[in-house]
């Protein structure tokens, strides 16, 4: 649906989008992640025609976003960031127009607004102004503008941005059943969104991207897929001695009163609880507490972007 | 076309959504009303051979309100897409970037005809209350009302170009103000040489004398159909939307 070759943007001398490809298959409900200036919007943007890239090439339903750009947004629902409106437009009548200017047929505009008032729930707003709308509301008026012409993609960018948890949740259920039919990029810095959302997950960072895919297996193959904090009353030398098991990169320790505290760090699919309650056992270190912390989509999130590498 | 004339549809709809449309519409009936008033009080006065129309159109009340108006016909049409950020919605649905001039220019030339209305009214109730007809023929009507629709168009296409060149309704004001009468005060140009040689100054009346709206609208007043200005009009109004379109489009590569 999405195909994306060593796309890049450049504003002056700051590259925002650095040689980006990736595809996006029919169906699948792709997140786009990444920090703020990451090179999310950009790439959205050059996608949906509105930015030209600086070089590389992207088409959608195979159709070059900029040299084939109309037939692309024929196909293609965008809901861009912030979700500008017509403020003087009433939502029904807003929608109309919209649907009139992505190619509805006349017959059919009817419908299809009320279908897409249907569906984002704007039934009780549909008569008054936009301007005078809540942002939840009008963040809902943007999504049924983004699928009022039934297109077989969606990109929507932050389109949780500034709801309260409320609107969120409405906001993520309709994105999920809208995307039973059609494929979805969404791009979020909301991560427990994304587990829940999307089939897989793209993290952008500095214009570069530096994972592609389920957020099951990024959790899995992450570099520190998980902790083990034991705390037990321990000497210093258990220190060496939980280091040196297989599969632990590192060891800190707190103390704690009569207990020690020692957190270990794992390496990808390690798990040593067993292990490690053996050796506590075998040297009567007396333990209060041993807990296995998976790690979160949070911990691969912060892995993947904090650094400069 | 079905595009063109929804986002045409919508530009009308827009102008009529604000309150300053009707604010507009309102100071440009009462002036031209006092112009209309003044040019009888002065045919009754000192009889002229000029129609009413005539003098209508060449009264004071009726020049600066016409120059006035045109930044304000114009200034939010890109701006306030720029400004607001509809722009990105706006292009990023199946819609040309010609289509989007095209209807920007439309849009504002429809308002601007609905304000020319009750002026073309003021002859018609002329007629019905003194029996004399405000003009004595039916060219006085059409060419004045020809002249207008042109220029407006010119004009409407220079505010339109000022428009998409700036983020600010009242920067793109300003800057179609500037452009609107630097070009009606041309006509002024010649009178600084007066004294001067006038064999060395010949060549800029001649010149002033093709492109000034001063020259045209008494030909036009008169009921004679000139088609230089016609043509003038007609093709500036074509090359300053040629511009704009491309201005417009430069936004994509300006980042």
């Amino acid at each position: 649906m999405i195909s994306v070759k060593n796309l890049s943007k450049k504003y002056g001398s700051f590259t925002a989008v650095n040689d980006i490809s990736f595809e996006v298959e029919k169906g699948e409900i792709v997140g786009f992640l990444g920090p703020n200036g990451a090179g999310k919007s950009t790439t959205m943007k050059m996608l949906t025609g509105y930015l030209p890239p600086t070089s590389g090439a992207a088409s959608i339903a195979g159709f070059d976003v900029f040299e084939k750009s109309i037939e692309a947004r024929r196909h293609l629902g965008y809901l861009p960031e912030n979700t500008p409106l017509y403020l003087d437009m009433r939502v029904n009548e807003y929608l109309r127009y919209r649907a009139h200017l992505k190619g509805v047929a006349r017959g059919k505009v009817s419908e299809a607004v009320g279908e897409a008032i249907e569906l984002c729930s704007l039934r009780d707003v549909e008569k008054k102004m936009i301007g005078a709308l809540s942002k939840g509301y009008r963040q809902r008026v943007g999504l049924a503008d983004a699928l009022v012409h039934d297109p077989d993609l969606l990109i929507l960018d932050e389109p949780t941005i500034g709801l309260d948890p409320n609107q969120i949740r409405s906001v993520r259920e309709l994105i999920k059943n809208l995307a039973q039919r059609r494929t979805v990029l969404i791009s979020t810095h909301i991560l427990p969104e994304v587990e829940i959302m999307c089939s897989r997950v793209i993290v952008i960072h500095k214009g570069k991207i530096r994972a592609s895919d389920t957020a099951e297996n990024l959790l899995k193959n992450h570099r520190a897929a998980g902790q083990l904090r034991i705390e037990a009353k321990a000497g210093p030398e258990a220190r060496e001695e939980f280091g040196r098991m297989a599969g632990v990169k590192d060891v800190q320790v707190e103390q704690d009163g009569e207990f020690t505290t020692f957190t270990l760090r794992l390496d990808a699919n390690a798990d040593v609880s067993e292990e490690a309650f053996r050796l506590a056992a075998d040297r009567k270190w007396n333990v209060r507490e041993l807990v296995r912390k998976r790690a979160t989509l949070e911990d691969v999130f912060v892995e993947l972007t904090h650094s400069d590498i | 076309m079905r595009t063109l004339f929804h986002l045409t549809a919508r530009e009308v709809k827009s102008f009529f959504y604000s309150p300053i449309a009707y604010v507009m519409l309102v100071i440009f009936l009462a002036l031209n009303g006092v112009a209309f008033y003044y040019a009888v009080q002065t045919l009754t006065k000192i009889p002229a051979d000029e129609s009413v129309v005539f003098v209508t159109f060449f009264s004071p009340f009726f020049v600066w309100p016409f120059i006035l108006i045109m930044p304000l016909l114009t200034m939010r049409v890109f701006a306030d897409e720029f400004r607001m950020g509809t722009i990105e919605s706006l292009t990023t649905a199946p819609v040309k970037d010609w289509q989007v001039v095209m209807a920007k220019f439309f849009g504002a030339l429809v308002f601007y005809i609905v304000l020319f209305i009750p002026t073309y009214c003021y002859f018609f109730f002329y007629k019905w209350f003194t029996g004399i007809p405000a003009a004595f023929a039916a060219g006085p009507y059409w060419g004045s009302a020809l002249l207008l629709l042109l220029a407006g168009m010119f004009f409407i296409s220079m505010g339109c170009l000022a428009s998409a060149l700036n983020r600010e309704q009242i920067n793109a004001a300003a800057m179609s103000l500037v452009m609107t009468v630097l070009f009606i005060f041309l006509a002024a140009l010649p009178d600084f040489f007066v004294g001067k040689n006038e064999e060395e100054t010949k060549w800029l009346t001649h010149f002033i004398g093709y492109i000034s709206f001063f020259e045209h609208l008494p030909t036009f007043c008169r009921g004679i159909i000139d088609t230089r200005p016609i043509v003038f009009y007609l093709s500036l109004t074509a090359l300053f939307l040629f511009i704009t379109h491309h201005v417009f489009q430069a936004r994509k590569w300006k980042s």
